[in-house]
């Protein structure tokens, strides 16, 4: 961004001049180099860079205490950045208060004014904005349809079960049609059931509406069902910034392939590295050819191979073969898990049909392709937070 | 707009066959009542030994007192035979002879029991003088009989006063509302009517008056100091808050009386505040803090502040900070979220804090009487002066009763308007 920007003065600007001034090729929300520490000494976010796209669905997932909420509330405005800038269509918001950024937002547990209807939690947003009654009116009694709460309207929030709270939480967030909206796990309170249906009812909205999402989620199939991409937070970073398919498929570091789905691990040390491909020599005996992605000659690595890859049918030329027994069965209906264990005594999880018949104690040989196993650099330390995420958009 | 489809997920599921279950249900509230009801008489008797302790030690104390505002047997005790004669009197002029010849009887006969003093001090409650009045005729009468006791009675002015026979005739009614109409400043006229006393007699008025003013004074005040320290206490980290709210208790586990001793020496004409007001140049002149009713209202606030503060802290606490958050998210300014969503929250802490103290300010007695000057007396300070040094209880009583009333009466209010469900007392 250019420093003519930055100079101007940003508690007067509002967001609608914020648009003309012009975006340019910028992202419609930028994080540049952000930090924030509470105490001076650690970090809660550290050196990040972000860029959302105007109208996407951008999830920030990772376990609690690294940093997506803090991301969230800075970009809110509740909590100012230590060092960087963010930007909101173009225009620096730093200086801005909550109140002129024009931004709805979604708290955890929806942080409804008990005190007043439904109808008048809804029309708060449009009352402080002067709006006229019979505006008001109008447009409450629109988004109340939108999220099938008409008849609730003069109800007060307690009378309402969670799933409906959450709607007029949402519909508040909308009705004055803010460009961005955030969501701060606002699914989490939900039974397991309300929250998929919830899912695809706010993921409707957002094609509907074309408004820009940031949502806060530590639940990795939410951030799979719903995000156009998502930011996986470790320690204060993003480690990987992608879509959902990306983030499963090829994950960056052994954090992020452990965090999203499910994973197995296999610890070894790299033999040799051969243009992608690395053989590792297992702790405890055997070895597996895998991608190497980022494990370096001659240091410990990490393998990791989702339950899907592995199979018990005959290994394909080239494809890994490792001897193992069965350990145990988990049946799920539509499919079972085998649990496989190898010859050094580490239990691989493998995703069988439901009909398979093998018995615990039964000798089989798992195998899987090179391509489906994917080489880290073991590093105990921070998990696997990238040095420096560039802008991927 | 609507493009979603129906959810059936959080509609409440509504109840299976109503017709079926009906029977069943019945049968069942029953057996559940009769459960409950094992439950309730027992948890009653847990309670058993403190609602005993309070029906004899508050309960029937308190019904026994209030009764004497209404029930004085006193002076139909003391002359049955003047009662039986003024029977059937028409309160009209005098009686006849025959009510004096009464009297006179009567005043011998509590000469003989000793109990002169008393019927003297009683009429005097109802008829300023009357007790000179009565003593005096008693000496007369120690050596008149028939006749010459007669024209005693006669030789005394007073019995012939106007006033004087129909205020003995409405003693020698045991249930009278005489006090509680004395508590008001009213009074029965010749006619039947009730008016008025004189300005010079008025003095209750003006003291429940007085009473409700500083009441409400130190309630305002200590709303003023207590709102913004008890938003600070919800809003600072625990450990702080732990620390300023022993702050705000420390006092309030002193004794009153040590407290109110502490302000009259803080408030003494070379006391500490008057050093400091013409220290900082405030003043010119010494000021008379003691004795005055700035004084009683800054040491009441003091007293008080726990009592307005804890409520309404208490109930600032349950409001979570994401209220604010998503007001300002909203667009709502920092003036407008606190005034639409906090203000509104807070209110049934405010009610029951301002309530509390309110309420606990119309029955100060000892700190009026140590701080407080002579115009600052409240009526609990009256009523004490009634039962401890005229030992009139039954004015005593009729008055605690009006400020009984009065007290219930604001409750109710309070009650009606906010819902006492609503009223967060701690």
């Amino acid at each position: 961004m250019s420093a003519s920007q930055a100079v101007l003065p940003a508690a007067s600007t509002t967001i609608a001049r914020a648009a003309q001034a012009g975006a340019g090729a910028q992202g419609f929300v930028e994080f540049a180099d952000v930090e924030k520490s509470y105490d001076g000494r650690t970090f809660a976010v550290t050196r990040m860079n972000l860029t959302v796209a105007r109208g996407e669905f951008l999830t920030l997932l990772g376990p609690s205490g690294s940093g997506k909420t803090t991301t969230l509330n800075m970009l809110a405005g509740f909590e100012r950045p230590t060092h960087g800038t963010i930007t909101l269509q173009g225009q620096p918001v730093d200086r801005l208060p909550p109140y002129q950024r024009n931004i709805g937002m979604v708290f955890q547990n929806y942080a409804l004014f008990p005190h007043m209807t439904v109808e008048e939690n809804v029309g708060f947003p449009l009352s402080v904005r002067q709006v006229s009654k019979a505006d008001i009116a109008t447009r409450v009694a629109r988004v109340l349809d939108m999220v099938r709460l008409k008849q609730f309207g003069d109800r007060r929030p307690t009378q309402l079960s969670g799933g409906q709270q959450q709607r007029v939480a949402l519909a508040r967030a909308l009705v004055f049609e803010p460009s961005l909206v955030l969501m701060d796990e606002p699914l989490g309170a939900l039974d397991k059931k309300l929250r998929e249906h919830m899912q695809l009812e706010i993921k409707q909205i957002h094609t509907m509406l074309g408004v820009t999402i940031v949502y806060v989620t530590h639940d990795q199939s939410e951030a799979l069902t719903m995000s156009d991409r998502v930011a996986v937070f470790n320690n204060g970073g993003i480690a990987q910034l992608g879509s959902p398919d990306d983030l499963y498929n090829t994950p960056q570091s052994s954090f992020v392939a452990s965090f999203i789905g499910e994973n197995n691990t296999l610890e070894g040390v790299v033999d040799r590295v051969s243009g992608k491909e690395c053989r590792v020599r297992l702790n405890g005996g055997g070895e597996i050819t895998a991608l190497a992605v980022g494990a370096t000659q001659d240091s410990a690595c990490h393998v990791a191979i989702r339950p899907e890859r592995l199979s018990l049918a005959p290994a394909a030329p080239g494809a890994n073969a490792l001897p193992a027994t069965v350990d145990g069965r988990i049946y799920l209906g539509d499919h079972m898990r085998l649990l496989a264990r190898l010859a050094n005594d580490q239990v691989l999880t493998v995703k069988v049909g439901p009909e398979a018949t093998m018995a615990n104690g039964e000798t089989v040989t798992v195998s899987c392709a090179p391509n489906d196993c994917r080489a880290f650099p073991a590093d105990p330390g921070t998990g696997g937070a990238l040095p420096k995420q560039g802008k991927t958009t | 707009m609507s493009a979603l489809q129906p959810s059936e997920l959080d509609r409440p599921t509504l109840a299976r066959d109503r017709s079926a279950a009906d029977t069943d249900l019945k049968s069942v509230t029953a057996a559940l009542r009769r459960a409950e009801f094992g439950d309730r008489m027992r948890s009653l008797l847990l309670a058993a030994p403190l609602l005993v302790l309070l029906a004899l030690s508050f309960g029937i104390p308190i019904v026994l007192l209030l009764s004497r505002a209404v029930y004085d047997p006193t002076i139909a005790e003391a002359l049955p035979k003047t009662t039986a004669a003024l029977a059937g009197w028409n309160g009209q002029g005098l009686p006849g002879d025959d009510a004096f010849a009464a009297l006179a009887a009567d005043l011998k006969d509590n000469r003989a029991k000793g109990t002169a003093y008393e019927l003297a001090k009683s009429l005097n409650a109802r008829l300023p003088g009357a007790r000179s009045q009565v003593l005096k005729t008693v000496r007369k009468l120690e050596s008149a009989d028939g006749q010459a006791a007669l024209e005693a009675m006669k030789s005394v002015p007073f019995w012939s006063a106007p006033t004087t026979w129909p205020t003995i005739q409405s003693g020698t009614s045991t249930l009278t509302s005489f006090y509680l109409l004395s508590a008001l400043d009213l009074r029965w006229n010749a006619d039947g009517g009730i008016e008025r006393v004189p300005p010079e007699q008025a003095i209750f008025v003006q003291v429940f008056l007085r009473t409700f003013f500083v009441a409400a004074s130190v309630t305002l005040a200590t709303l003023i100091l207590g709102f913004p320290l008890a938003y600070v206490i919800a809003n600072v980290p625990k450990g702080l808050a732990a620390i300023l709210i022993v702050a705000v208790l420390l006092p309030f586990w002193t004794s009153i009386l040590v407290r109110t001793a502490a302000w009259t020496v803080l408030l003494q004409k070379f006391g500490l505040v008057n050093d400091f007001l013409l220290f900082i140049g405030i003043a010119s002149d010494r000021l008379d803090l003691m004795y005055s009713r700035v004084g009683l209202i800054v040491a009441m606030t003091h007293i008080q502040l726990p009592f307005t503060l804890l409520p309404i802290y208490s109930v600032m606490r349950t409001i979570p900070p994401s209220q604010l958050k998503a007001a300002y998210s909203l667009g709502a300014r920092p003036f407008t979220a606190f005034r639409r969503v906090y203000i509104p929250q807070v209110f049934p802490g405010v009610m029951a804090g301002c309530l509390l103290t309110f309420i606990l300010c119309l029955g100060y007695y000892i700190t009026p009487a140590l701080i407080g000057g002579a115009s600052d007396q409240l009526i609990s300070n009256f009523i004490a002066n009634y039962v401890n040094v005229e030992l009139n209880w039954e004015m005593a009583a009729a008055l605690s009763f009006i400020l009984l009333v009065f007290t219930l009466a604001l409750f109710g209010i309070f009650a009606r308007i906010l819902g006492l469900d609503r009223l967060k007392l701690m």
